[in-house]
């Protein structure tokens, strides 16, 4: 009997490795070829960026980001943070990006909602629901998203009553063709204790989940946590309240002059925003959700089924766990879609990132070269990092995977 | 892969055929190409608007057609290019226009970091409100905690904010990028008051349902001289399409009228025939012919019949001429001599 | 046992047992499927009223309250009519045209009308599968009708050929007169053919791709001579004048054109082995998809020109088509990538034993297979571009969304249900289109995996 030889490591010869890694393996025509198209590109971009300077000195066209420092001289109707109309092109920036983060999560949320119930209600076996939810996917879909925001806005929240004639919510919130107009929360003296209580509710239920899931594994028993942590959520800041004293008080608006005084105002431009990105992308949620819970092979609910669980524990603990692993992916690219989409906004006025900054402040300043870079700059950080998160799940999921 | 050389080849017959404009020489450019191309609003009443059939019509438009009248010897040879607030100034830097005759207000920072020209002023306007009459609101410092729809990419949006602010005056501004969606969003409800150039206040009332419903308020905020640009950098034309505007102005000086001009010609009055033409080469000295001034008047009449064809007595809007009547009956157009 | 005597018989009939519950027909269908648990009950009764609440007010919109005549909005006017007013059809009948052609001059819509029967005329045969000739088709279709499209909508015609370009790219005079452009048309096509028969491979192989090219310069003469595009063409419509759903159809039949060449290019460097194509490519590629299309239309309309030389413009039309070409050819380069992923390598390898070069296992056997099997992502691809021609309305073009808003501006047609009606209409119209393609793109997939379904 022969003894195999003891495995070699191949040679080490960097040179060759280098050869071939950079030429692709097809040796002298591939190296030639890349260095030609390597001199093409390089010549363009000069060529491009000459021209571009000469454009703009001939046209008197201030370059750099110096105008950042600038003063912005025009107001938004919606700023998350501080903002006025004495403050810098930078803050007009930054006003616009939180607006976009704003909507594009709203909408993310409701269409999340919307686009699973839809998906659930298009497999039910009641025949009535799954044509509706069909008929909804089919007619969302196939309107562009701009037809369906400007339906909205023009269409429907135009048509809601002056602020003088406002529908009225228990004469506390108000609903009119400027927004809906909600009760403006005052944090008081008992606010801190109030979101502490709650926090301190929230970690002992986890606690009291964990303990009781750690009963399921180790004895088999099922202890129902669910009414503790309801008593814990509502005991724990009544106790803060009855001690340290209300922890809020409410700021209800009132009709004066010309719009409400006081109150939080939700301006129609974000409701036709939110309401146009939520509908439109939950359709495609919801197909993306279909075909992953169809994609879960049928034997999935009989054996289910065989074990003699009702349907509804199926889908939660067999189904729907499989059927995640296929619908992430296209979900995430939903959900880039969605912040990408947000900057229609700037069809219907809404002050987003796009329509303050690529908008007006390039209207203003001039300098579309440093304008435009920096809007896609943003969005393209957003697409790029969530294409690297949704690679690195890509990767775990295939190591999960290997049998 | 048989055809594909072929799209290459029609790719760039498309791309070559597209007509190239010379920057520079403007006016040769011009008078070579055959048409004057005109950066005009999308439709303003009055001052730039296109009717049912397309043919436009307006103060601005009359303009242009003078200075195709000057350079073309034809008034009806204009492309004119409606163009939004926010992409006019890019159109004239660009070359895509020759002139920008769009009630465009002449401020510094247009005037030096643009790259543009302004010529000279054609409309004299301040910036006003318009709000409903059923709101009983008398001026514009009564309008604390109102909505004010407003028009991106213009000064406007700046005074605003700063008469508020002078005034510590609370307001919620609604912008859109044109001038039709913002009064269809005053008209809508969605605004209390819609803010513009006083002439653009009138203009767009006529659009309005019931234009009568609606008053302007007595206060101007702001001084906003209208008048024509042109790029940076060509001074032979920049001199053309300047005097083109103070020869109207001059000729209702002199009471050349479009009816009259005929007649005008033979008079022997040396300022009348220095102006027409007969007596020296004024015209000449621009670059274009001697009878420049008569191609103007016979296009589109002198300033004040312009005016009240357009935006004056004898149109829709009925704006009274006010800043703009000439200097010597009370107003403050007053145009250089030409001799 | 006893085997002559059965164990039991049956002297009389059985009693009739009551028949199974009907899981058939109107109640079966009925009880299975609607009726079937108490969840089930609400939800059918919810959703009824659902259904209700949303067929009934568009139907009684549409159909039962609409005004039908007109002339002006007074016509739609609830007192004036007598009864609440619905749809007011007079307003899209008035408006009809703009929404159909934009400012087009009436005189020249004959164009307009003939570009889109060519367009129907070629993409009727490509889209039945069973009609032959597709090769030559899709030349017609993707390469022959885009030109002819343009100069019939556009107007205007040729200075010269291939020896007029080089010219004025080296700046030498060459004037245009119908005798230099003849020549110019003659010797372009006798140094073509040639280069062509050169490159299939001399005189004898290259036969037949010298005379194909031969027909083709054929074809291109005689649409010349027809069009009169050396005497100056057709009177030129300026872009600006161009609306409604010309535009529309204008920017997404161009958009998927021209992003099919990009396509398949940059698909094929992202596979390829080369370093520097990979990486330019997937850079391209990521870029492009990373960023909304409204900043690629900006990015088109505002900076487009200052990269170009001064004195070079370019209409604002073709600046976005230039940005939805690139904007859509990184989206199909994706989705032919995929294609190209999906042929076995064994394709591959098969060829390289037979010899074949990359190009030609690229463009005979790979390739092919590839397309056909994208066909329905493409067509989605499609769809999209074609909802996505609504944000050209953001950089100051008007296709059919920008009329309609610009047609709801007027003020002779104001009236409480104008915005409704025309909502409604345009909606129809793009609901019907993408719907219908949409249709199309199942009906090519199940054909497509016809062999593999059990």
């Amino acid at each position: 009997m022969t003894m195999a030889p003891a495995p070699r490591q191949p040679p080490f010869r960097p040179l060759a490795s280098l050869w071939r890694a950079l030429s692709g393996g097809t040796g002298w025509k591939g190296i030639a070829g890349q260095l030609a198209f390597a001199s093409l590109l390089a010549w363009l971009a000069f060529d491009v960026v000459t021209n571009a300077q000469d454009n703009l000195r001939a046209q008197h066209i201030a370059s750099g980001f110096g105008f950042l420092s600038g003063t912005a001289g025009f107001s938004v109707n919606q700023a998350l943070i501080r903002y006025s109309e004495a403050d810098t092109y930078l803050r007009v920036f930054e006003v616009g990006l939180l607006n976009t983060l704003l909507v594009s999560i709203i909408g993310i949320v409701f269409a999340t909602l919307i686009g699973f119930a839809v998906a659930l209600g298009r497999l039910s076996q009641n025949w009535l629901l799954a044509r509706l939810s069909g008929g909804y996917v089919e007619v969302i879909r196939n309107l562009p998203l701009l037809f369906q925001l400007l339906f909205w806005y023009l269409a429907v929240l135009a048509a809601l009553p002056v602020p003088r004639q406002s529908l009225s919510i228990f004469g506390i919130a108000f609903l009119n063709n400027r927004g809906f107009v909600v009760p403006h929360i005052v944090p008081q003296q008992g606010a801190g204790v109030f979101v502490v209580a709650i926090l301190a509710a929230i970690v002992a239920s986890l606690i009291m989940a964990a303990y009781a899931r750690r009963q399921l594994y180790r004895n088999g028993e099922r202890l129902r946590v669910w009414p503790f942590a309801l008593a814990l959520l509502a005991g724990f800041p009544l106790l803060g309240t009855v001690l340290f004293g209300a922890p809020v008080v409410f700021d209800v608006p009132v009709l004066r002059g010309f719009n409400f005084a006081g109150g939080t105002r939700v301006t129609p431009e974000f409701v036709a925003l939110a309401i146009a990105l939520s509908t439109y992308t939950a359709a495609f949620i919801a197909e993306i959700v279909r075909g992953g819970l169809l994609a879960v092979p049928k034997g999935q609910m009989e054996a289910g089924a065989s074990l003699g669980l009702p349907r509804s524990v199926i889908l939660r603990l067999v189904i729907i766990p499989q059927a995640m692993r296929l619908i992430l992916p296209p979900l995430t690219n939903q959900y880039l879609n969605l912040t990408k989409n947000s900057s229609l906004a700037v069809a219907i006025g809404y002050p987003d990132l796009f329509s303050v900054f690529a908008g007006t402040t390039l209207s203003q300043t001039g300098q579309a070269v440093e304008v435009i870079a920096m809007t896609m700059a943003v969005y393209l950080a957003i697409s790029l990092v969530t294409s690297a998160l949704m690679n690195v799940y890509g990767w775990h999921i295939d190591r999960s995977q290997r049998v | 892969m048989k055809y594909g050389w072929f799209g290459i080849v029609m790719t760039s017959a498309v791309l070559g055929s597209l007509a190239p404009a010379n920057a520079q020489a403007t006016l040769k450019a011009v008078q070579e190409r055959g048409v004057l191309s005109c950066g005009v609003s999308q439709g303003l009443p009055g001052f730039s608007a296109p009717d049912d059939t397309g043919k436009w019509s307006g103060l601005d438009v009359d303009f242009c057609r003078a200075v195709a009248a000057v350079t073309l010897n034809d008034p009806l040879k204009v492309k004119f290019v409606p163009l939004s607030a926010k992409d006019r100034f890019t159109a004239l830097q660009s070359g895509e226009i020759d002139v920008l005759s769009r009630n465009t207000t002449w401020s510094l920072s247009r005037d030096t970091s643009l790259g543009l020209n302004f010529t000279a002023v054609m409309y004299y306007d301040g910036q006003g409100f318009l709000v409903r009459k059923a709101l009983k609101v008398n001026s514009a410092l009564e309008l604390n905690g109102a909505s004010v729809c407003v028009q991106t990419g213009t000064t406007n949006e700046q005074n605003l904010a700063d008469y508020f602010r002078a005034n510590n005056m609370k307001y919620e501004v609604v912008a859109f990028a044109t001038a039709d969606e913002t009064i269809k969003a005053y008209e809508s409800g969605r605004c209390d008051v819609f803010t513009s150039d006083v002439s653009q206040l009138y203009a767009e009332r006529l659009k309005l349902m019931v234009p009568d419903d609606h008053v302007v308020l007595p206060e101007i905020i702001s001084k906003e001289p209208l008048g024509p640009v042109v790029r940076h950098g060509d001074d032979q034309w920049f001199d053309i399409v300047k005097w083109t505007l103070f020869a109207m102005i001059n000729a209702e000086e002199l009471n050349i009228t479009q009816k009259n001009v005929g007649e005008m010609i033979k008079s022997n009055k040396p300022e009348i025939a220095r102006v027409l033409g007969t007596d020296g080469n004024l015209g000449e000295q621009l670059g274009l012919t001697k009878d420049w001034v008569v191609r103007i008047v016979k296009a589109v009449g002198n300033y004040g019949e312009s005016f009240d064809r357009n935006v004056g007595a004898g149109s829709k809007l009925r704006i009274s001429r006010g800043l703009n009547k000439l200097w010597n009956q009370g107003g403050i157009q007053y145009a250089p001599p030409i001799r | 046992m006893n085997g002559s005597e059965p164990t039991f018989v049956r002297k009389t009939l059985a009693p009739a047992r009551k028949a199974p519950v009907v899981t058939t027909g109107l109640i079966g269908f009925l009880r299975t499927r609607l009726f079937n648990s108490p969840l089930n009950v609400v939800l059918t009764f919810a959703s009824a009223v659902l259904a209700w609440f949303v067929l009934e007010p568009t139907i009684r919109f549409l159909l039962v309250n609409a005004v039908w005549q007109g002339s002006d909005r007074t016509a739609c006017l609830a007192d004036k009519a007598g009864h609440p007013v619905g749809a007011c059809w007079p307003f899209i009948q008035a408006k009809f045209t703009q929404l159909i052609y934009g400012f087009y001059p009436e005189d020249q819509r004959w164009r307009a009308n003939l570009t889109f029967a060519l367009a129907a005329l070629l993409l009727a045969p490509l889209l039945v599968p069973k009609i032959p000739g597709k090769t030559l088709n899709a030349a017609l279709f993707f390469l022959a009708f885009p030109c002819l499209a343009f100069f019939l909508l556009r107007g205007g015609g040729l200075d010269g050929f291939a020896f007029y370009w080089l010219a004025e790219l080296f700046s030498v005079a060459w004037k245009p007169s119908l005798m230099r452009f003849w020549l110019d048309f003659s010797l372009t096509t006798t140094v073509v053919i040639a280069v062509v028969i050169l490159l299939w491979g001399g005189w004898p192989n290259g036969r037949r791709a010298g005379l194909v090219s031969a027909l083709t310069f054929a074809g291109i003469a005689v649409v010349i001579v027809t069009l009169r595009l050396d005497q100056g063409g057709l009177p030129v419509v300026d872009t600006r004048q161009w609306g409604g759903l010309l535009v529309t159809l204008v920017v997404s039949i161009t958009g998927i054109v021209a992003s099919m060449p990009i396509g398949i290019a940059l698909a094929l460097g992202r596979t390829s082995r080369i370093p520097l194509l990979r990486i330019f490519s997937v850079a391209f590629i990521e870029f492009w998809r990373g960023v909304p299309l409204i900043t690629v239309l900006f990015f088109a309309t505002y900076m487009l020109p200052l990269f170009l030389p001064g004195d070079f413009t370019i209409d604002a039309l073709v600046r976005v088509l230039v940005g939805i070409a690139l904007f859509a050819g990184a989206y199909n380069a994706e989705v032919i990538r995929g294609g190209l992923l999906a042929i076995p390598r064994g394709q591959r390898e098969a060829a390289n034993a037979l010899g074949l070069s990359y190009w030609k296992t690229t463009g005979l056997i790979v390739l092919p297979q590839a397309l056909r099997h994208v066909i329905p992502a493409l067509v989605n691809s499609f769809i999209a571009l074609f909802k996505d021609t609504t944000l050209v309305l953001i950089v100051s073009l008007f296709d059919l969304l920008g009329q309609l808003r610009a047609a709801f501006a007027d003020p002779t047609w104001a009236t409480p249900t104008t915005l409704f009606t025309g909502f409604a209409f345009t909606g129809i119209i793009y609901w019907v289109g993408c719907f219908a393609m949409s249709r199309y793109s199942l009906f090519v997939e199940r054909r497509l995996n016809a062999h593999r379904q059990t």
